[in-house]
Order: structure tokens, then C-alpha cells, then sequence
């Protein structure tokens, strides 16, 4: 979609280039070469994504090779019990892990309000880390100490974590959204009459309420991606569509995998833009 | 302050707080202040010397180390904020972003659990009282800065408190504006006769707005009166500094009367309360209208700088020792030009021994 895209977009990018030109004289955007850059770039990040659609709809067992048109990898994907388990474990982990972790990083958010600036700023550090910690340093530690202490693995596991690295996801927006507000709002609530459980209902929460939904989005779709972490704690019965997957290409690629892809990629595409809509329409 | 109860009292309210450094300010030391019924009070100060403090202290949005606040003859300082029968005006507005203006002014009547039907009168009512009726449905994000502050008024002003107080409110509007708004404000302290307690550090605001005016300076109230005997009987040097133009002239006080360096000597009995100050060095104000420059070819100063300010002629003159400015209408003199000799002379009256 996107190489289609590119030569139209082109032609008028030249045409403004050339107007330019006769203006303001040549500057940085004449020079052809970032130009190819990044359309290059764009490739790079879309052909495999591309290849995986398209793929998914090919009617040739042999998935290099192009045959025809044919929905019917779809239709045994969906059929496929194994893969309605895996994705039932999937979801359920998704919607706890998202429920739980929102809850706390709200609760976290609004009481780190309350510390003092110099313990405030350590603590967002703090709980920002893991954003960047190497997620299989993260599985193994948490494998390492379900192991320790006699946590069975399996699905519970998995939502333990899944609620652990998720909250960081979810305080970005929600935190996003409460330096937004004037601290002086709040004030004013009590100035009017409002006790600390008004102040909440009344102004904390329907003004983080958008934070609070983008948080919860993007906790879902992190968890329901996640592969490493569950991979690690699947355990016997534990199997997620991610891992499914996995398993899947061990054996072969068959077109069923892009199937199932494609239908996790909409899924996710989905979810980030509802995300970025509800972020976007309060502001 | 006459005698009836003042609405507001504050008895030796000291506020201290750490630096990061770990240090402490005296944000109050031993602030004391009565504010008469239905008056309208001015808290002037540079920043940082206090007034606001002693504003939230009076809110409940922050507690005095020690003193007492009573409003009404009843004690406040131990109250919770939203038991206190005060409201702020914030200098952010602070305005809900997420409710409408109609809901933003009937929040507070619906802690009060006023009837729906009486909140809907009232917001109505408030709203005509600060020109904004037909503009309940908006949202604070889609009016001008000057509407809401207005919207901030009505808010808290729907809720009849005993005592508005008023957080810089006006620090965010463009000059025009801002005139504008401060005869709304006194118009409104006018009609609702409700004690109005306004910080600001701008003193041509405090000197038009206020009934009386307390100077703040690091912690302490250095003076309180109306405008125009804080501004011609100024109590120290910094009053006489801080409010207007002044000259401060350093002087000394003998047996027989003022003697100002270079410029000459007046007898005590000539002096405002000329008999009780003490003898020693003091500190003498002069409002450079009360200047008077002659050209005098032998004079001892020399003029330095000539402007025009609003309808005034500002001069600079110098003297051996001294800067002077003086001021008068610029129709009444032909200005002196940049260098000429002037002559200086003070009209006695208006020397004001302050201290330092």
C-alpha cells in the first residue's frame, strides 16, 4: 500500500520543491538523495508486514509461491482449537493484566502527586526502567523467581508478569495526562466546598479518564503481542497465540501463520488507533 | 479601622517553610491584620515577601505554623478549606477544564447542596453579574483569557462568602484589560458588599482598587492604611520606595531641626511630629512632585535626563552628591533642557521622615 502510495506523493512534493525553488532559492529539500532515503525507509519497516498480508491470502501450500486467491487459510486458523485455546488464554491474560495494572499505575500516578519533588523524580526513574530493561533479562529473573518460590507456571504466571511490565505502559499516558492539569484545580475544588473523595470523583478522575482509557489500550496490546515473557512461563496449558505461533513456524511456515498474523496485526492496529483517537479528541 | 468587628482578623500568624537547600524562610513572621467588614483590602508586596501565603493561609490551603485566623469572631485556622466559609479567586483561574462554565459556577452550590432549581437561578444570576449571560454551555477552553476570569469571579462570588480573596487576579491580562477588570471588581465588591481581600504587587492596582492597602515586605506588614496616606505619609524607607516614585534623602536630626546634606537645614516645629522623632541620622521622602527645580544659572544641579510620563514632565537633576527627580504637569512649565542649571527646592510639608 504504501509503495503505491509513494510515487503520488512524490509528484507533489516535487511541485512544492520547484516552488520553492523559485522563491526562496534551492535549500535542503531539493537534494535528491534523503528523498530515496526515506522511501527506503519506509520499505524497510512495511515490505515484511506487506509480504505477511499478502501471503496470507496466497492458495499455494508452498508459502513462497504465489498461486491464487483464497480466504480458506482464514477459515482453518479460526476453526483450529488449539489455536481458540491459545487465544482464549491470550485474552484473558490481556483483560486482567490491563484491569489490574490501569488500576495501580492510576493509584501511583495520583500518589506520587503527594511526594516531595526530589523522591517524585527518582520514582518515575524508577518506574520508567523497564521500559528499556532488555525484556529477557526481565523473563528469566521473573522465571528465576516463580521457580524460587513455587509458583506454578502457566497462566497465572503469565498474567503476574503481564500485569508487572504493563505498568509502566499504562502510566505513560495517564501520566501524560495529569501533568496537563493545573495543580491549582484541585485547590479550587476544595476552595468550593469539595472533600478529598469529591476532589477524586468529581475532578481527578474525569480529567484522567482519557489517560486512564489510552493506558488501558496500550496495556492491552502489549500484553496480548508479548511473547518473550510467556514463552519463559508458559508451562504446561499456558500457551498464548504469540507462543502458538511460535510453535507453528518450528515446523514449517505455512500460510495458516500469516493468517493468524495478519489477523493480530489488524487487531493491534485497531487498538492503537482507538487509543490515539481517545487521546487525541479531549485535548 | 472603625470599631464594628472586622470580618477578618489575623493575630501574629507565622508561616515558615524549608528551602531545598535545606534552610527556612519566613514566608510570615508574626503577621497581624484586621480587615474591616465589606471593605476592600489590598495585600501589596514584591514577590516573595508573603501576601500570598497569608492568602492561602486564610483559604486553608496552607497552614500557619502558629497564630490564629478568626473570620467573624469565629476561629478558622483549624478548619478544613472546604468547611471555610471564604473563596478564592486563583491566578490560574483554575477553572475545571472538563465541565462547562454553567457547571464550573454550580459546582460549589452543589457542595453547599443547594436545590437544582435554586443552583439554576443562581448561575443564571451570576452570570449576568459578570456580562457572560448565553455563555453557560461553553467550555473554559473556548473563551478568552479576560471571560475566564470572569467566570472564576462568578464562581466563587456565587457562593455568597463572608471574604473573596483574590490571588493576582488580574497578573495575566493584557493592560487594557486589566483597567478595565479593576472597575469591574470594585463594582462588584460595590454591589455584594462582600469583603474583598486582594494580593497584588503591582501598586498603581492596590493604590486604585484598595479601601485600605497593606505594604508587605519579607514576612511582616510594614504598614496598612489607605492609599493615599501610605502613599504621602510612608512609614519607612521602603514603603516610600515601593509605592510611587520617591527621593529618599539621607539626613540628620539635631536639637534645632533637619539637616539634609548639601540642601539645607529645617527647623523641627516645621516637621510633621517634628518634636517627637528622636535625634540621630534618618532617611527623608520626597514625591518628586513635590519638587520644585528653577533655573538658576549659579544652581547646584545639573539637569540629566528629561521624559515625558503620561501627562507629566519626569526630570533627572544632579547635584554633588545626589540624584533628584522631579515631576510636574507638562503644561504648567516649559521643560528644562539636558544640562541646565537648575536651582532645587522641597515644599516643607511634604518631607516625610521615614525609617530605614
Amino acid at each position: 500500500m504504501t509503495e503505491l502510495d509513494a510515487p503520488a506523493g512524490a509528484t507533489t512534493r516535487r511541485g512544492t520543491a520547484r516552488r520553492a525553488r523559485r522563491g526562496v532559492g534551492a535549500g535542503l529539500r531539493d537534494f535528491p538523495t534523503f528523498r530515496a532515503v526515506s522511501y527506503l525507509v519506509f520499505a524497510f519497516l512495511y515490505l515484511p508486514l506487506v509480504f505477511v498480508v499478502a501471503y496470507s491470502f496466497n492458495s499455494n501450500r508452498v508459502v513462497s509461491v504465489w498461486r491464487g486467491f483464497t480466504f480458506s487459510w482464514y477459515a482453518e486458523v479460526l476453526g483450529n482449537d488449539d489455536i481458540q485455546r491459545a487465544l482464549i488464554n491470550s485474552l484473558r491474560i490481556a483483560f486482567i493484566a490491563t484491569i489490574v495494572s490501569v488500576i495501580l499505575a492510576t493509584g501511583l500516578a495520583i500518589g506520587l502527586l503527594t511526594m516531595a519533588r526530589a523522591g517524585r523524580t527518582f520514582a518515575w526513574t524508577l518506574i520508567g526502567a523497564p521500559l528499556i530493561i532488555p525484556e529477557i533479562v526481565f523473563a528469566i529473573g521473573t522465571l528465576a523467581l516463580f521457580v524460587q518460590s513455587r509458583v506454578p507456571l502457566g497462566v497465572n504466571a503469565i498474567t503476574l508478569a503481564h500485569i508487572a511490565f504493563c505498568i509502566p505502559f499504562a502510566l505513560l499516558p495517564i501520566r501524560a495526562r495529569l501533568r496537563g492539569v493545573d495543580p491549582a484545580v484541585y485547590e479550587a475544588a476544595a476552595d468550593l466546598g469539595a472533600n478529598e473523595w469529591t476532589i477524586f470523583r468529581r475532578i481527578t478522575m474525569p480529567l484522567l479518564a482519557p489517560g486512564i482509557v489510552a493506558g488501558a489500550l496500550l496495556a492491552f496490546i502489549i500484553s496480548l503481542d508479548d511473547f518473550i515473557v510467556s514463552y519463559f512461563l508458559a508451562g504446561p496449558g499456558g500457551t498464548t497465540l504469540p507462543v502458538y505461533i511460535f510453535g507453528m513456524i518450528r515446523n514449517a511456515i505455512t500460510p495458516g501463520v500469516n493468517a493468524l498474523s495478519t489477523l493480530m496485526l489488524v487487531a493491534s492496529i485497531l487498538i492503537v488507533s482507538l487509543s490515539y483517537l481517545l487521546t487525541r479528541k479531549r485535548r | 479601622m472603625d470599631a464594628s468587628a472586622p470580618a477578618l482578623s489575623v493575630r501574629d500568624v507565622t508561616k515558615t517553610f524549608q528551602t531545598p537547600e535545606g534552610g527556612q524562610v519566613h514566608a510570615l513572621d508574626s503577621v497581624s491584620l484586621d480587615i474591616a467588614d465589606g471593605s476592600f483590602m489590598v495585600l501589596l508586596g514584591p514577590s516573595g515577601c508573603g501576601k500570598t501565603t497569608l492568602l492561602r493561609c486564610i483559604a486553608g490551603l496552607e497552614a500557619p505554623d502558629s497564630g490564629q485566623i478568626d473570620l467573624r469572631g469565629q476561629r478558622i485556622d483549624d478548619m478544613p478549606v472546604w468547611r471555610r466559609r471564604v473563596n478564592t479567586v486563583f491566578q490560574s483561574y483554575a477553572l475545571f477544564p472538563h465541565m462547562t462554565v454553567a457547571q464550573n459556577i454550580a459546582f460549589g452550590l452543589q457542595m453547599d447542596k443547594v436545590p437544582s432549581a435554586a443552583i439554576k437561578r443562581k448561575v443564571e444570576a451570576s452570570l449576568e453579574m459578570v456580562h457572560l449571560s448565553g455563555l453557560g454551555s461553553r467550555k473554559p477552553s473556548q473563551l478568552s483569557g479576560g471571560q475566564q476570569q470572569r467566570v472564576a469571579l462568578a464562581r466563587a462570588l456565587a457562593k455568597e462568602p463572608e471574604v473573596l480573596l483574590l490571588d493576582e487576579p488580574l497578573s495575566a491580562l493584557d493592560l487594557k484589560l486589566r483597567r478595565g477588570m479593576q472597575s469591574e471588581l470594585k463594582r462588584l465588591q460595590r454591589e455584594t458588599s462582600i469583603t474583598f481581600v486582594l494580593v497584588t504587587h503591582d501598586q498603581d492596582e492596590a493604590m486604585a482598587m484598595g479601601d485600605q492597602v497593606a505594604v508587605f515586605n519579607a514576612g511582616r506588614i510594614v504598614q496598612v492604611g489607605e492609599p493615599r496616606e501610605v502613599y504621602l505619609r510612608p512609614n519607612s524607607r521602603f514603603v516610600a520606595d515601593f509605592i510611587g516614585e520617591a527621593n529618599v534623602l539621607t539626613g540628620r536630626l539635631d536639637t534645632y531641626g533637619l539637616v539634609i546634606e548639601s540642601l539645607g537645614l529645617v527647623p523641627r516645629d516645621r516637621l510633621l511630629d517634628g518634636t517627637l522623632l528622636p535625634a540621630g541620622p534618618v532617611h527623608v521622602a520626597v514625591r518628586p512632585e513635590n519638587v520644585t527645580l528653577d533655573r538658576d544659572p549659579v544652581g547646584t544641579a545639573k539637569v540629566t535626563d528629561v521624559s515625558y510620563v503620561g501627562g507629566d514632565i519626569r526630570v533627572e537633576v544632579q547635584t554633588a552628591s545626589l540624584t533628584i527627580v522631579s515631576r510636574v504637569p507638562s503644561q504648567r512649565v516649559a521643560p528644562p533642557s539636558i544640562g541646565d542649571r537648575v536651582s532645587v527646592s522641597f515644599a516643607v510639608e511634604s518631607l516625610c521622615v521615614v525609617a530605614d
